[in-house]
């Protein structure tokens, strides 16, 4: 019984705009049509020594 | 009697007289060495090539043929130590220390580098970095930012896997944001944010409970600020301005860190100091006259000023030694063939240090000392219970 998965916002690679996309949809950014998408860097934290 | 005994005994009974005259006339015999000798113990001589007689005698009987006692003992160093404070600012010191063994006098340099506590980040919590300056980077340039906090007033961390208390952790955060259409920012250490009552982060292995509270990465049974020795002034950085990143428009970064007690020699970030150095009393020698022409030209090449003119009438003129200590042994005055050799004689006083501390700013440079002192102590202590 997982919690539902938060939705994953993606960044347009062409005009820098946010997009949430689902399973099935298309990879294309709603604003432009860009088709390339980059993921955004998720809020899990991470540790690090600072050595 | 051999001949050759025979011709030493003649020998001596020819110039007797002078040098029985000369022993006659030294101070008192047997408690002070001949000046040769003292020269040798006391001074490392600086010749053109190469210090000479570098090493001190330590051997109590080094001199027991001249009836000269050379041990160490307790009340004669309590008598001759010095310690004369020469320049003092927040930051700096510089004092002499006379009367000690260069190898005392390395151990507190030492202790003071590697060994006096102090407060120092040692982890990281990243929640969100999109700056172009990576994790680890970052992680190590909050490393080394000296923390405003007394060490003494807090515990060493319990490695052996126990909590993050108050009395361990100083916990600081990071929040900055370069908004979009904005122009870049420059993020400083003033940006780091105290957080008196601990953790804000939630620790990512719990289940989110209703009722109880999250669990966070420390466990602080009371507020930092609450307590008296930090109510006064808030814990923060030494210097507001050190930077550590820079955001373009839309980056941004989001972590806590973790400052806790350790020393230098588990990590540089912990040594209390920038640095700390000493080196021996510089002593400038002029063993003949050196007039006019000569005078002038001994000025000159000397590229701190350690020489001076000294007007001795009739329009003669002759060097004088003003400031010896500004001495950095270049040797240039003793180059230039032998003559400059014998005119001028470089020396360091064995036993005169002049030490210098730069602080990091979280203790002062002369409660470093005196720390560093005790923690010597504490260390000769060990060793006498060990022993006995």
């Amino acid at each position: 019984m997982d919690p539902q998965p938060e939705p994953v916002s993606y960044l347009c690679g062409d005009c820098g705009v946010e997009n949430t996309i689902k399973s099935g949809d298309v990879i294309r950014c709603r604003d432009c049509g860009y088709r390339i998408l980059y993921k955004k860097r998720t809020r899990r934290i991470v540790q690090y020594e600072a050595r | 009697m051999s001949s050759s005994d025979e011709e030493q005994e003649q020998k001596k009974n020819g110039n007797g007289g002078g040098i029985l005259d000369f022993i006659m006339n030294l101070e008192d015999v047997p408690s002070k060495l001949s000046p040769h000798l003292e020269l040798i113990k006391t001074r490392v001589v600086c010749s053109i090539d190469a210090p000479q007689h570098t090493d001190t005698i330590n051997y109590s009987g080094a001199y027991a043929a001249l009836g000269v006692d050379n041990s160490v003992r307790l009340d004669s160093f309590c008598q001759n130590f010095k310690v004369e404070v020469k320049k003092l600012t927040d930051d700096d010191i510089e004092f002499d220390m006379i009367g000690i063994d260069p190898s005392l006098a390395n151990a507190f340099r030492r202790i003071l580098i590697a060994e006096v506590p102090t407060m120092a980040i040692e982890r990281v919590y990243i929640a969100n970095n999109t700056s172009i300056i990576q994790d680890e980077v970052l992680s190590h340039r909050l490393g080394l930012i000296p923390i405003n906090a007394d060490p003494t007033l807090f515990e060493y961390p319990d490695n052996a896997g126990g909590e993050n208390n108050e009395k361990n952790t100083i916990v600081f955060k990071l929040h900055v944001r370069c908004e979009k259409g904005q122009p870049r920012i420059t993020v400083k250490s003033d940006e780091l944010k105290w957080l008196p009552n601990g953790s804000d982060l939630i620790a990512d292995d719990t289940k989110p409970n209703a009722g109880s509270k999250p669990k966070t990465f420390t466990s602080f049974s009371c507020s930092q600020d609450s307590l008296p020795e930090f109510s006064k002034k808030p814990l923060g950085p030494t210097n507001p301005d050190i930077i550590l990143a820079k955001l373009g428009p839309g980056q941004e970064i989001e972590l806590e860190v973790h400052a806790v007690k350790g020393v230098g020699k588990t990590h540089a970030k912990w040594s209390p100091v920038a640095t700390a150095w000493y080196r021996m009393l510089p002593e400038v020698v002029l063993t003949e006259d050196v007039t006019d022409e000569l005078a002038d030209e001994l000025v000159t090449k000397c590229p701190v000023n350690v020489f001076d003119i000294e007007d001795i009438g009739k329009g003669r003129k002759r060097a004088t030694v003003v400031k010896p200590r500004a001495c950095t042994l270049c040797r240039e005055c003793i180059r230039g063939g032998k003559e400059w050799e014998d005119r001028v004689s470089l020396r360091r006083v064995k036993d005169h240090f002049i030490f210098t501390i730069e602080s990091t700013g979280a203790i002062p440079p002369e409660v470093l000392f005196t720390q560093a002192v005790k923690i010597l102590e504490d260390k000769c202590e060990r060793v006498i219970t060990e022993l006995s």
